[in-house]
């Protein structure tokens, strides 16, 4: 049956060895070759841009203060995916976790104006938590007891989810004293506190969550049920586990780590509930990153600061050359999609 | 409710021909991808092929329509707009077919990634060329066909329509004959269904999904064009608002067959048509109590996970659905 075809048998196995480690680093130059292409369909000198971009980001401590701001959420739902997708629990609904997370926290913060700081924003950011786990848990029910693909169901909890937000900030929620479609602004003792500079809880949150998730999935019994389940070979049935508690967990879990990214935004950022514009998309970015990160929750770090990067450079580029700052999101799929293509090469010269 | 202003014959004709117009680009991209999903390949990125194929249709109809061609051909800034919206979805499904069949990647991750580059790569470009401004096209007026849309309320209904949609429940029909009585349709299926054995008995698998990708892209380009070009005379970010996703949700309702794929787009096309009935009656009528327009807005993403939970026989699905070919390998 193994007839090995002649051409894949001459092909040097080094390719592979080189290629595969590498592929991340390759698919963001060749991302840069084609973002340079775009930028000059744009008539930009390209050099000037990147260079634009780099400042922009990194130029001073309140660039860097704000990438990392930018990267907080990306982290967050990044982790939470890197989890589910251990378990190949595909919770592309991140979006709308992010919006019904962040509508919980905005209850719990609009209600308990009294409250102190100390009791108040772990309230907010557990009500986020359990906002976007709920989000979560219709399509871990719908997939485990009536075998529903999650990957169409999370994604349409997502219109869904910002549409039902959208509603609630122009009618029951909807700040008396304002004519846009806003919730009332969060209490002082509701917001995100800064720690160092303009760097708020959230980053040290973002910051202690890696190595935790890292553990959970490499070190727990839930984490080493969803690496079997995900593994999707008989070893989860030969050891006895239920995949329906592992695939529910994944995704409850992502859920509730991007439902935490909501509530972070909106507490600290915007200061009250809003439509559409209260995400950058992270839901989808987190996606990006957490399978650039190949699901490494410390890798996860690293690569939503480079996507934190890009989406601010290509701010400060807007202003100054009226580029438009969605090529960050275009760039950061062809990122995806060469490294994607470099592992897939990689892969066949190893065979 | 206004009861007497929705039971009557006018407001039925109203809704159903609408509903059929709405159901236009769903329609087309469930199509392709039967064909694609046929084949053995999940193509998840078809809101990604279909955005690209709008904004690739509109932007050649609209330079097109500001040329000197189109000061002299009224008609060529559309017609070329919908043939360049086939060619952007074909573009994307290379993409596709190069990572999926050829490098053998993950379906799934490679879908979900090209559905990003759709839309992000379709707002940069709108943006870069339009800026905030927004550009329109003529569109495409409706044809009512000699004689038989003169029939009461069926004529009124189904023959009222602009000429794509008449060349859209065409195509279903070319699809079905195409994957049921050719050759090529015969080896698209067998490919889906046992790879190994189609292989044996002398097809080429590559090429056959090759050929199946690029149908399905090139189908869900079109469906993309006609929102773009003939249906909304524009482009915006987002436009697709998820008609790609519901295609692929589609696909599994209708159990991969053209026919029933067809039918299940008209239930959408008629559910987005109610919806907007509703969203004007009740500002006209209902006033002050009127559903929220948001909730109008949700129907459509219900519809999707209501149709879904219809039970699927295992042996409606292509055997071989999502799994990468490798030669001599089982």
């Amino acid at each position: 049956m193994n007839t090995i075809p002649e051409r894949r048998a001459a092909r040097p196995i080094e390719i592979g060895k080189w290629l595969r480690p590498a592929a991340p680093a390759l698919g963001v130059i060749a991302a840069l070759i084609v973002g340079t292409g775009l930028l000059m369909l744009a008539k930009v000198d390209p050099v000037m841009a990147y260079g634009v971009m780099i400042k922009g980001a990194f130029g001073g401590p309140r660039q860097i203060q704000e990438t990392i701001l930018k990267a907080v959420p990306l982290v967050l739902v990044a982790l939470g995916l890197s989890v589910a997708l251990h378990g190949r629990q595909w919770n592309i609904g991140g979006e709308g976790q992010y919006f019904i997370g962040a509508l919980f926290g905005t209850l719990v913060a609009v209600t308990f104006t009294n409250w102190p700081a100390i009791l108040l924003i772990p309230a907010t950011l557990l009500a986020a938590m359990v906002g976007g786990g709920l989000w979560a848990a219709i399509p871990a029910y719908l997939k485990v007891r009536r075998g529903m693909n999650e990957i169409i169901s999370t994604l349409m909890l997502n219109y869904i989810g910002v549409l039902l937000v959208e509603y609630l900030v122009r009618g029951p929620l909807q700040d008396p004293e304002s004519f846009l479609p806003e919730s009332a602004q969060f209490v002082q003792a509701a917001r995100m506190p800064a720690v160092v500079g303009r760097l708020h809880l959230g980053v040290l949150l973002a910051l202690l969550l890696a190595p935790l998730v890292y553990l959970l999935i490499w070190r727990t019994p839930i984490g080493f049920r969803l690496r079997a389940v995900g593994s999707q070979s008989k070893v989860a049935r030969t050891a006895g586990i239920d995949p329906a508690w592992s695939i529910a967990f994944a995704l409850i879990f992502s859920g509730a780590l991007s439902g935490l990214a909501g509530i972070i935004e909106v507490s600290y950022l915007h200061t009250r509930l809003k439509g559409a514009s209260i995400s950058g998309g992270y839901g989808f970015s987190g996606i990006l990153v957490a399978l650039i990160s190949r699901l490494n929750p410390f890798a996860v770090l690293l690569v939503a600061v480079f996507f934190a990067a890009l989406t601010i450079g290509m701010d400060a580029m807007h202003s100054l050359a009226k580029v438009p700052a969605t090529l960050a999101d275009a760039l950061q799929a062809l990122v995806v999609l060469f490294v994607l293509a470099a592992e897939a090469i990689a892969r066949r010269g190893e065979q | 409710m206004p009861w007497d202003t929705i039971l009557t014959w006018t407001f039925f004709i109203a809704l159903v021909t609408a509903g059929i117009r709405l159901a236009i680009p769903v329609m087309l991209a469930t199509l392709g991808e039967v064909v694609t999903e046929r084949s053995g390949v999940v193509n998840l990125g078809l809101e990604g092929v279909m955005i690209s194929g709008g904004l690739a249709g509109f932007l050649t109809a609209y330079t097109v329509e500001n040329s000197a061609l189109g000061q002299a051909v009224p008609w060529a800034g559309t017609w070329l707009g919908i043939f360049a919206g086939i060619l952007g979805g074909m573009a994307m499904g290379l993409v596709l077919a190069l990572l999926c069949v050829t490098l053998k990647a993950d379906q799934v991750v490679s879908g979900v990634t090209l559905v990003l580059l759709g839309v992000g790569m379709t707002s940069y470009l709108y943006r870069q060329r339009f800026s905030s401004l927004t550009a329109r096209v003529s569109g495409l007026e409706p044809w009512p066909v000699p004689g038989l849309s003169r029939i009461p309320v069926i004529g009124e209904i189904l023959f009222n329509h602009d000429v794509l949609t008449y060349i859209s429940f065409i195509l279903v029909a070319v699809v079905w004959f195409f994957l049921y009585r050719k050759t090529w349709g015969q080896q698209i299926r067998a490919v889906g269904e046992h790879p190994a054995a189609a292989e044996t008995s002398g097809v080429n698998v590559s090429q056959a999904r090759y050929i199946a990708i690029l149908i399905g892209t090139g189908l869900a380009g079109l469906g993309g064009a006609v929102l773009t070009v003939a249906q909304l005379s524009l482009f915006r970010e987002g436009i697709t608002a998820g008609k790609g996703w519901i295609a692929v949700a589609l696909v599994i309702f209708a159990r991969w067959r053209p026919e029933l794929a067809l039918l299940g787009a008209l239930l959408f096309g008629l559910a987005d048509s109610l919806q907007y009935r509703i969203q004007a009656l009740d500002t006209a009528q209902l006033g002050a109590r009127a559903i929220p327009y948001e909730f109008l807005l949700m129907l459509p993403y219900f519809l999707t996970l209501a149709v879904l939970l219809t039970r699927v026989r295992k042996t409606d699905t292509p055997a071989a659905l999502g799994r990468p070919y490798v030669k001599g390998k089982r």
